[in-house]
Parts: C-alpha cells; sequence; structure tokens
C-alpha cells in the first residue's frame, strides 16, 4: 500500500433541498509528480465521479483549474501534493466569486469587468492592411511584456479582500490588462481607458494591499499597474484642470 | 434579472474579522493604522513647536512631559509604527512610479536606491538642523 | 461606474495629496521622531537650546516647509484612515460620512497648524 493523502474537498450540489456547502474527505496516492488537480482527477476517476472542478492544460496555461488550496488561491495544475503533507489538503472554491457546483465559480463579473476596460488595441484610425503591420522595437514590446503574462486565472481577483467586500470593484486583472495596452506603442487608447478607469469602483478603490501580485502564478504585478494607472490619471486630471481647453 | 440556476448559486461573504484570519492581510491592516501615528507625531511636533513659540519656559515644560516614562513608551510605539509607514512606502514606490531616461525604463533597484538615499540625506539634514 | 464618462471627481486630487503625504512622512517624520520623541528624552542626544530652535522655526521657510509637512501628513493619514475604517469593519455604504469625518479632521488639522506657525514672535 503506497502513501495517501486527504484531500477536504468542498461539495456544494445546488439541486438538493437545503444545500449547504460540505466538505468531504477523499484519500488520494501520494505521488512526487502529483499536483493537486491530478489528486481531483483520481477522485473523478476513481472514487466519486460526481465531483466538478474546471481544468484544461494541466500546465498553468488556460488559467481553468484555480481553487482555494488551504486557503490561499492557487492553480491546481502548479500546487504539488508533496508540498502539502501531511494533510489534510482543504480545497475550495475560489474566494469572492458565486459557487455554482462543488468548486466551480460563476465567471460572468470577471468577464463584465475585464470587457469594462476594452483590452484590446484601439487606434485613432486604423492602418490599411496594404501598409502591413504595426511594428514595434523589443525595448517597446519590454514596457508591457510583464503585463501580457495574465493568464486570466482569476486568483488574484479571489486574494483581494477590496473586490470581495464590493465586486463593483473592477478589480487588478482588467486594470493589469488594461495598463498592459496603454503601455503597448501600438495603441492610442490610454485617454479613453483611463477615462474608464478613474471612474468610482475604478482604480481608486484599490488600497495596495498587494496579495493580488503575490498570488499571481505568472508573475504579473497587478498591484504595481494599479498604482501606475491612478499616476497617469492623477496627472491627467491635474492637466485637464489647468488647461481645461487642452483635453476632452 | 436572476436565472433560476443563479438563483441557486452559493454565495460567500466577508467574514467579519476577515483581516485577523490572514497574516498578509493583518499585516496590511497595521501598515494602514501607521497613519495614525503619522498623525499623532504631526500633532506633538505642533506642541514643540507651539512650546517653543512661547519662550523657554514652556519649551522646558514640553521636554519635561516627552521624558515622561509613559510618553516615552508611547512613542515608541508610535515609532515602530512610522518605520513601518516609511520602509512599506519607500519599498512601494519603484513599483507604483516607472522611471523612464531617454526611453528606458530605470531599474526599480536603482529607483529604490535613489529613494533611500533620499532618505538618508533628508534625515541627515534634518537631525543636522535641530542639534546644530 | 455609474458616472458620466469624462468628468474627474476629486479622487485622483485626493489620492495625489496621499500619495505626497506618505512620501513627505516617510522621508520627514522618523528622524524627528526619533529626536524629540525618544533620543532626547533619554539624553542620548543634548536637547537643543530654546534660542536655538527659536531661530531655526523664525525662518519663514522653516514654517512653511513644516507647514506642507503636517498638511500633507495629515491628508495622507485621513485618507488611509477612511479606507481602513470602511474596509476594515465593512463599512463602505458610509462613505460620504466617513470620507467628509476624515477630510475634515485633516482640514482643521491644516488650519490649527498655520495658526500655531503664523502665530510665532
Amino acid at each position: 500500500m503506497s502513501e495517501q493523502i486527504t484531500l477536504r474537498v468542498a461539495r456544494y450540489r445546488p439541486e438538493e433541498e437545503d444545500a449547504a456547502p460540505a466538505f468531504a474527505d477523499y484519500d488520494v496516492p501520494l505521488r512526487a509528480d502529483w499536483a493537486v488537480l491530478d489528486g481531483l482527477n483520481h477522485i473523478k476517476d476513481e472514487l466519486d465521479g460526481t465531483l466538478s472542478y474546471r481544468w484544461s492544460c494541466r500546465m498553468g496555461i488556460c488559467g481553468s483549474c484555480g481553487m482555494m488550496i488551504n486557503g490561499d488561491p492557487r492553480l491546481s495544475c502548479a500546487t504539488f501534493l508533496s508540498d502539502l503533507t501531511p494533510g489534510p489538503v482543504r480545497i475550495e472554491p475560489l474566494a469572492h466569486f458565486p459557487v455554482i457546483r462543488d468548486l466551480v465559480v460563476d465567471l460572468t463579473d470577471f468577464l463584465h469587468h475585464l470587457g469594462q476596460v476594452r483590452p484590446w488595441l484601439i487606434r485613432d484610425e486604423e492602418q490599411p492592411v496594404e501598409q502591413g503591420e504595426y511594428l514595434q522595437t523589443p525595448a517597446q514590446l519590454q514596457n508591457f511584456k510583464q503585463f501580457s503574462m495574465c493568464i486570466n486565472c482569476m486568483l488574484c481577483y479571489a486574494a483581494c479582500p477590496v473586490y470581495g467586500l464590493d465586486d463593483a470593484f473592477v478589480g487588478p486583472a482588467a486594470i493589469a490588462l488594461a495598463h498592459r495596452y496603454d503601455l503597448d506603442s501600438r495603441d492610442e487608447g490610454d485617454r479613453e481607458r483611463l477615462t474608464i478607469l478613474a471612474q468610482p469602483d475604478g482604480v481608486w478603490d484599490c488600497t495596495f494591499v498587494g496579495e493580488c501580485s503575490a498570488a499571481c502564478p505568472k508573475g504579473v504585478d497587478p498591484a504595481g499597474a494599479i498604482q501606475q494607472v491612478k499616476l497617469a490619471a492623477a496627472l491627467d486630471a491635474v492637466k485637464s484642470l489647468v488647461l481645461p481647453w487642452r483635453s476632452r | 434579472m436572476i436565472s433560476p440556476w443563479e438563483a441557486r448559486y452559493y454565495r460567500r461573504r466577508m467574514p467579519r474579522w476577515w483581516w485577523a484570519r490572514r497574516r498578509s492581510y493583518t499585516t496590511f491592516v497595521l501598515r494602514e493604522l501607521s497613519s495614525v501615528f503619522v498623525a499623532l507625531f504631526v500633532v506633538e511636533l505642533l506642541l514643540l513647536v507651539r512650546s517653543v513659540a512661547h519662550g523657554a519656559g514652556a519649551y522646558e515644560n514640553f521636554l519635561g512631559t516627552m521624558a515622561n516614562p509613559a510618553v516615552i513608551a508611547l512613542n515608541l510605539v508610535a515609532l515602530a509604527f512610522v518605520l513601518l509607514h516609511a520602509v512599506t512606502f519607500a519599498n512601494l514606490t519603484p513599483r507604483a512610479m516607472v522611471v523612464r531616461v531617454r526611453d528606458r525604463t530605470v531599474p526599480s533597484r536603482v529607483v529604490l536606491a535613489g529613494v533611500y538615499l533620499g532618505w538618508l540625506g533628508v534625515t541627515g539634514f534634518l537631525a543636522w538642523l535641530v542639534v546644530g | 461606474m455609474a458616472h458620466p464618462p469624462g468628468r474627474a471627481g476629486p479622487e485622483p486630487f485626493v489620492w495625489l495629496l496621499f500619495s505626497a503625504g506618505g512620501m513627505v512622512a516617510a522621508l520627514v517624520l522618523p528622524v524627528l521622531l526619533v529626536l524629540f520623541g525618544v533620543a532626547i528624552p533619554l539624553r542620548w542626544v543634548p536637547a537643543p537650546d530654546h534660542a536655538h530652535l527659536l531661530a531655526v522655526l523664525g525662518h519663514p521657510l522653516t514654517r512653511l516647509g513644516l507647514l506642507g509637512v503636517c498638511a500633507l501628513a495629515l491628508v495622507h493619514a485621513a485618507h488611509r484612515l477612511r479606507f481602513t475604517v470602511e474596509h476594515a469593519f465593512q463599512l463602505g455604504r458610509f462613505d460620504p460620512i466617513i470620507a467628509a469625518a476624515c477630510y475634515g479632521a485633516a482640514l482643521a488639522g491644516t488650519v490649527a497648524a498655520a495658526s500655531v506657525l503664523w502665530a510665532f514672535p
């Protein structure tokens, strides 16, 4: 009999009357190369086929297997069981989001915030295709590359107490992505996004707790991005106060 | 409008004492509370200025009050918080402010070193100004 | 985000003052607190004599600088306290009252600081 570790998994079955979430314990093999996701797959395949959770790539790219592991927002494919011994390992759905079932949360609010900040290249005038690509130097790429590593896994939202207290807050990943396009030399949408982000429930709600950046599995620094947007928005506001004829 | 599916979502609320349940959140709240001691010391500074304005006797009284062990203890606590503020604020500066010189980003270590050098300079100048 | 686009509220200006206050407080307050709160009361450093401080504070630039430090540090404290109270005790719905109280106190403190510094002989 090989070594085992207990996974204490939050179960929520909305179809049952009086469906309060509860924990269920499952013993899974403790293997050196197994991540939490492998443990969950073992449960689904061998122990209890009713367990629901999201996953896809198993390699930290798709961003769909985020959950709370021992209270921390983590990608379950990148968190190894051998680092969590002796267990039990507490596994819960991503914090701050409504739970649909077991470990599956509703993404609607996040996708809404993401769309709000217009995370795509905005041009005053599109260049005709015949003129070729929008060129960019490696140095210009370096300016925003860090912020483009976001995989929309929403761990930063689960780490952010400000979003937990009020989900009207646009939140870390959306602002970091807005900043990624603001810093892109091919983009001309800075003012449009700044105007959106400077409104209530935009950047000013953030108090620089910094947990979003600590939680990010891709090394993005959303907390830094938010402060940089604050600075840009504040300087913009001062400019339009001093030179009212120049703007808007 | 809430669909029948959404009506059965399980919605969680932040625990009442959310910041006491996680060490990083507690540190954050302590960092924010440093502002209370910043304000407290501003008041002490103004009391010092007022005592100096009121003459040598008032100034001696002020020094006497500051030498009271309870006041020293309070000021030691205030100092811990003000230092927490100073260090955290300085360390967060390079993340909030990207310095570009001729289209090149200055490395954050250099910005941080600049902040601490500035701190050292201001500290030296003020110490010289006060103690003479 | 219900506000009409293009209209900046007071938040950007408050945030700039908050940041400036944080910077000033970090640079200026620790050394003064070490000196007047700890080192001088414990006699590690001899207390500067009255005439010296009178001369230093007598210079209008000193007092102007001190007023700036006090005002900015107070706005900084007010801003942080506002969000700390609202977030730590989940009182976000009372923001108008809490904000008014915090910034009001900072403004009152600044007026008090100005009166103390202006009344200098």
